[in-house]
């Protein structure tokens, strides 16, 4: 069944569209990570023009992370503190990321420098995952291996010392708020909410529980795509609501499926299966930059002016 | 008296100062309404040649050539190039005026039917359709070149000789598919009669392209009222967020 979207003004099949959603869906509500990082790459293989998938998916984002985030508030696994916290950086952070991104932007080659990005950090995060929570399956495998204690970081020592206590932490506000500061300028320069970076910044930097981490971090994401939204609708007018709208209804599904999912499986698994997405990812984008591609000529339309 | 004969003698051959062969033109259908469920559209392009007297004897056959050009974009054609390992974007052609569909369809092979110094005046063959937008010839050869072959292969630019049909070098037709991606605006459409490559008359006219109903609605929306829109499309993925989780909540207990 095919649908003419108003906005892309292109017809595409509608079970197409919620089946993608469905997918995005699932991986949001399992590992608190909005997707951005996948629906836009798909939507781009699906037709839709780049600029309506960007600002579209975020849209997406914000309704499957909402569903997502009511799963884990009725499971108390979201931080309400510590993700007020680091969205007050992550807001901060997106508004000086825009300022790079159009200044990188008037100097040509942006597009190269995100999916640089893209590749740099989806390698690094996924590999350090991988390695780390591979290591922590082997040692609970191994009879009488005690748990690790935890460890004294540095960020330990700062002052602003603020009580977490669904985390568990008495910790400074200074480094969360780096966090978000730091994710923020990424998620405005990529495009994506930044939850596959924020969630293992949330386990290794700040000795988060990973149970807590994808609650607050879909917290957290909600709001800064909302964000992103609206300087798109308002801006460049990209919005398809008819094409988030299918997004939604299979991404809404999918965030519940995915909830459970990633109740019923270790914290460990669960790490190691995202790593391993990041990765599959980033090999990807990778091979798309290294490999010649079959057409070296791209055509990009803008509106007669 | 004499006067009285000269002004029936001009009443009686209006067509002296007109061609000798000309086109009447008739369309399916000269809009195309855009609706949620459009998959794309076909248009019927038919018409008979008028004339005052018998074609001439020992002349090249009639031909006939019909082109139809959607809203013209800009468009940026770059070039990826090997640096460093990695390939990147090197050089960009922006091109103006390049429509977003081009179609010709021909009765007969393009060359042998329109003389090349009559497709440079008219435009007419793809190359010259984009390259008529005033792009200057040098160093964009290759990027127009590029652009024409990727839209050829996305079936947005198309040449199809031999697809107007002419009975008794009187009556012709043709039928136009027009895509399911389809940008909306006006669709110039244009009809050539040619002998021995010279065009002896040329048709135009607009096919209009709209979209209608809730498609037109959601799309003014989205461009008048931008804050609202964009207030309405978080208002709704909060509805959904909030409505799927409750099903499934209430659907577990």
């Amino acid at each position: 069944m095919q649908l003419y979207l108003p906005i892309a003004e292109v017809s595409v099949n509608i079970f197409l569209l919620l089946g993608l959603g469905g997918l995005v869906g699932v991986l949001s509500g399992m590992f608190g990570v909005g997707g951005g990082f996948l629906i836009t790459p798909l939507l781009f293989l699906a037709g839709i023009p780049p600029a309506v998938a960007v600002a579209t998916s975020t849209n997406q984002i914000v309704a499957s992370s909402f569903s997502a985030l009511l799963g884990h508030l009725r499971r108390r696994t979201v931080d309400m503190t510590m993700g007020s916290v680091l969205l007050a950086g992550g807001l901060v952070g997106s508004a000086l990321g825009m300022v790079v991104f159009n200044w990188l932007r008037a100097r040509g080659q942006v597009d190269l420098l995100v999916e640089l990005s893209y590749v740099i950090f989806l390698g690094t995060v996924g590999g350090m995952m991988l390695i780390e929570s591979l290591n922590a399956l082997v040692k609970a495998r191994r009879p009488g291996a005690r748990p690790k204690r935890r460890k004294h970081y540095w960020v330990h020592a700062l002052p602003l010392k603020m009580k977490f206590r669904v985390s568990g932490l008495y910790i400074s506000a200074i480094p969360p708020l780096l966090v978000g500061l730091s994710v923020g300028v990424l998620a405005a320069i990529m495009g994506v909410g930044g939850g596959f970076v924020m969630v293992p910044a949330m386990i290794y930097l700040l000795g988060m529980p990973t149970k807590v981490v994808i609650g607050t971090s879909l917290f957290q994401i909600i709001f800064v795509t909302a964000f992103t939204t609206m300087l798109h609708a308002v801006t460049n007018q990209t919005v398809d609501i008819a094409l988030a709208l299918l997004l939604i209804a299979g991404g809404v599904v999918g965030a519940q499926l995915g909830t459970r999912i990633g109740a019923r499986m270790k914290a460990e698994q669960l790490r190691i299966l995202l790593a391993l997405l990041v990765l599959g990812v980033c090999g990807q984008l990778a091979l798309g930059l290294i490999l010649r591609p079959s057409e070296l000529y791209e055509i990009q339309s803008v509106a007669a002016s | 008296m004499i006067r009285l004969m000269l002004l029936l003698i001009a009443l009686a051959l209006p067509g002296q100062t007109a061609r000798a062969e000309e086109i009447v033109l008739g369309l399916s259908r000269d809009q195309v309404a855009i609706t949620a469920t459009f998959d794309g559209s076909e248009i019927l392009i038919f018409g008979a040649v008028r004339r005052e007297a018998p074609p001439p004897v020992n002349a090249d056959p009639l031909e006939v050539i019909v082109t139809v050009a959607g809203p013209a974009e800009t468009a940026i054609v770059r070039l990826k190039e090997r640096r460093a390992g990695i390939w990147v974007n090197a050089d960009a052609v922006r091109i103006e005026g390049a429509p977003s569909f081009y179609a010709v369809a021909t009765t007969a092979p393009l060359g042998d039917v329109l003389s090349i110094t009559e497709d440079l005046r008219l435009a007419v063959s793809i190359s010259r359709a984009i390259r008529a937008a005033g792009n200057r010839d040098f160093d964009t050869a290759d990027h127009v070149a590029a652009l024409v072959r990727i839209r050829k292969a996305q079936d947005v630019y198309r040449l199809q000789e031999g697809a107007v049909d002419l009975d008794r070098e009187t009556l012709f037709r043709t039928s136009l598919a027009l895509p399911a991606d389809l940008v909306a605006g006006n669709y110039t459409t244009r009809i050539f009669l040619t002998r021995s490559g010279a065009v002896i008359d040329s048709y135009e006219t607009v096919i209009g392209v709209r979209k209608v109903g809730i498609e037109r609605w959601l799309y003014d929306f989205s461009k008048e009222q931008a804050a609202l829109y964009g207030l309405l499309s978080l208002a709704l993925a909060i509805m959904a967020g909030w409505a799927a989780s409750a099903a499934f909540a209430g659907w577990r207990r």
